[in-house]
């Protein structure tokens, strides 16, 4: 059983009366990435903040290493922080930004120097160690500010969004620099996005958030396959939902485009005659030439998306319409516009959503 | 040449004449203390005049320490305002404003009533008193141009984001203004400084009714006693305010480096 390091305990936070965190619940273990994910005002940075003691909770309880960390200012919490906006100190070369926490805990300068050395190393930048911030690209500066935040050995590192001001390309291999580096210090980490993707490939949990409340908390692998809730299915992938007709409840039956299939996953509370929504993901879509699945439509392709190593369909069925993926192979070219197809689906790969 | 533009040459030249040559009519005139020709005498004498030496430097004195305690004033404050109380702003400039609508003889004659030696605190009963208060007046009088230069300085940077950069790192308030937000703000706060000594320079009223022998004070004395050093006098001080104004300009190229943001 993995040690538990950080403990949220039913925290809530208003701004002038429009609560922003609604009672969240959360407990992360030492050495965990964990990204908290969610649109745009969902309550991310506000929660961040208070971990850092940047705003003060309205009720609720955190708790680092079972202390309660409430009573701490934010430069008592021996915490790293890394801000969407660098906030390196512009008057400052990028050793002095590295080494203002050491210095500010009174390392004297030998050991100081050495330490920053290291971490310059560690973010691949030796020898910048005398230019000034605006003379560095925006994903130097963020690498800088990583080292700032983890130069003082901080017990855990807080980062709000710190790759959304960089480009594509940027924004890719520093996120896997900066799961690399934290894997390395084995230091427990809150990674704050809206970035789906982003989440999903860096981290070990994520805490999908929605309007101030926890809608899953899970390994990337759950949350994507294993949706709990309709926003987590809609906000966290492609999905696609196809409309369909309770057959026989108990049976666990439905009609769908004239045929009558079987849905494990249907909910007990089903009633017959109902219509229920099925969805699935694009990848669990197949173009059913000889594949064994269950659900087996006919429809046109409607789009054809090449993106490379992966090819995504639009099929019309009639009353539904699905998009598939399908590998790119360079002895068969994709089906043309409006091509009929036959598509086939698995029954279990099949989720039904309630809410 | 288009006569739009020959107008607004004349113009120009019309306006730079009014300025340029009463001064150069005062620069001229300063020389001509001997029959001879010109000479430079006249600011030697100036400068060798024992009562020059210790009003000038009584004023840049005094100038020094108003700029150092306007400035501790000035930078927590604006600092707190931009950071905790942005909604409190437009007060606290309306009150950096009030020195330059109350006047000056004002000022000084609340000061009297406030501090003589039959008040509670009794500042102008002694030397060191008066002193502190000419200082604290000239603080007042340089408020709205430390302000506002401060506040400027200010406007260029993150300072919530900067702040709390430095705060998680492990830095108190303290250490957050000296280290972080002062050095970033240096520039500006430095032309604050050279407009508060170009004001104190040049200062006559509330030194004169508090009857300190400041170098505003010095100038209107030999005004009234001689004919050619006022003259050089007044070229002096002009380059002296004009100098602070240049140092200020000369700053500005210097602005602080700030992060690149793409
Ligand atoms: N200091 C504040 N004062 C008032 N409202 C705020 C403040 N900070 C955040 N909010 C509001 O709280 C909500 C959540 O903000 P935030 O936590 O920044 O969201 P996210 O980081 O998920 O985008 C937003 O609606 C935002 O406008
Ligand atoms: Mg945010």
């Amino acid at each position: 059983m993995a040690e538990e390091f950080l403990r949220i305990d039913k925290l809530v936070k208003a701004f002038g009366g429009n609560q922003v965190v609604k009672g969240v619940d959360l407990s992360f273990n030492k050495g965990e990435f964990v990204s908290l994910l969610g649109p745009s005002g969902c309550g991310k940075t506000t929660i961040l903040r208070m971990i850092a003691g940047f705003e003060r909770p309205d009720s609720g309880r955190i708790l680092v290493e079972g202390k309660d960390i409430s009573g701490l200012a934010p430069n008592q919490r021996k915490i790293g922080m890394v801000f969407q906006a660098y906030a390196l100190f512009p008057n400052m070369n990028v050793a002095d930004n590295i080494g203002f926490g050491l210095k500010i805990a009174g390392m004297p300068k030998p050991q100081r120097e050495a330490r920053t050395e290291e971490m310059l190393q560690l973010i691949g930048l030796s020898g910048y160690g005398k230019r000034y911030p605006f003379e560095l690209s925006g994903g130097q500066q963020q690498r800088v500010a990583l080292a700032r935040a983890l130069a003082p050995s901080p017990r855990m590192l807080l980062l709000d969004e710190p790759l959304s001001a960089l480009d594509a390309k940027i924004r890719v291999s520093l996120r896997e620099q900066i799961r690399q580096i934290q894997r390395e210090l084995g230091i427990t980490t809150v990674f704050v996005t809206h970035d789906q993707e982003e989440a999903l490939s860096i981290s070990d949990r994520i805490v999908v958030l929605n309007t101030g409340n926890v809608e899953q908390f899970g390994q990337p692998f759950e949350i994507y396959n294993r949706p709990q809730t309709r926003f987590v299915a809609t906000f966290v992938g492609t999905l696609n939902t196809l409309n369909a007709t309770v057959a026989d409840a108990g049976a666990k039956t439905v009609t769908l485009g004239g045929t009558t299939v079987t849905i494990p996953a249907l909910p007990a509370s089903a009633r017959n005659g109902e219509a229920v929504a099925l969805t699935m993901r694009p990848e669990a879509v197949s173009l059913a030439n000889g594949a064994t699945r269950d659900i087996v439509l006919d429809g046109k392709v409607a789009e054809v998306s090449f993106l490379g190593s992966v090819i995504r369909l639009k099929v019309d069925l009639g009353d539904n319409a699905v998009n598939l993926d399908t590998f790119n192979d360079q002895r068969t070219p994709p089906p043309a516009h409006g091509a009929p197809v036959r598509i086939g689906i698995a029954s279990s790969d099949v989720l039904v959503l309630e809410r | 040449m288009k006569p739009a533009k020959l107008w607004s040459w004349l113009i120009f030249a019309f306006g730079a004449a009014y300025f340029i040559v009463p001064l150069l009519a005062t620069f001229e005139f300063s020389l001509r203390i001997r029959r001879e020709g010109y000479t430079f005498d006249a600011y030697t004498s100036v400068f060798s005049d024992g009562r020059f030496q210790a009003s000038f430097s009584y004023s840049l004195i005094v100038g020094v320490c108003a700029i150092l305690a306007g400035l501790l004033i000035v930078v927590p404050a604006a600092y707190y305002v931009r950071l905790r109380a942005p909604h409190l702003r437009p007060i606290i400039e309306f009150i950096t404003l009030l020195p330059l609508v109350i006047p000056a003889i004002i000022l000084v004659f609340g000061y009297i009533r406030m501090y003589n030696t039959s008040s509670p605190l009794p500042l102008l009963g002694t030397n060191l008193g008066t002193d502190i208060l000419l200082t604290l007046a000239y603080v007042a009088l340089a408020l709205p141009y430390m302000y506002r230069a401060v506040d400027t300085g200010l406007r260029t940077i993150d300072v919530q984001t900067l702040t709390e950069a430095a705060n998680i790192l492990g830095a108190n308030q303290a250490t957050i203004i000296a280290k972080v937000i002062f050095p970033n703000i240096i520039v500006a706060v430095l032309s604050g400084a050279f407009l508060t000594l170009a004001i104190v320079i040049g200062e006559f009223t509330i030194a004169s009714l508090l009857n300190r022998q400041v170098f505003g004070v010095y100038m209107q004395n030999v005004g009234a006693n001689r004919a050619f050093e006022p003259a050089a006098l007044a070229v002096i001080s002009f380059v002296i305010t004009w100098g602070a104004m240049g140092m200020i300009q000369l700053l500005a190229r210097f602005a602080p480096k700030t992060a690149r943001r793409d």
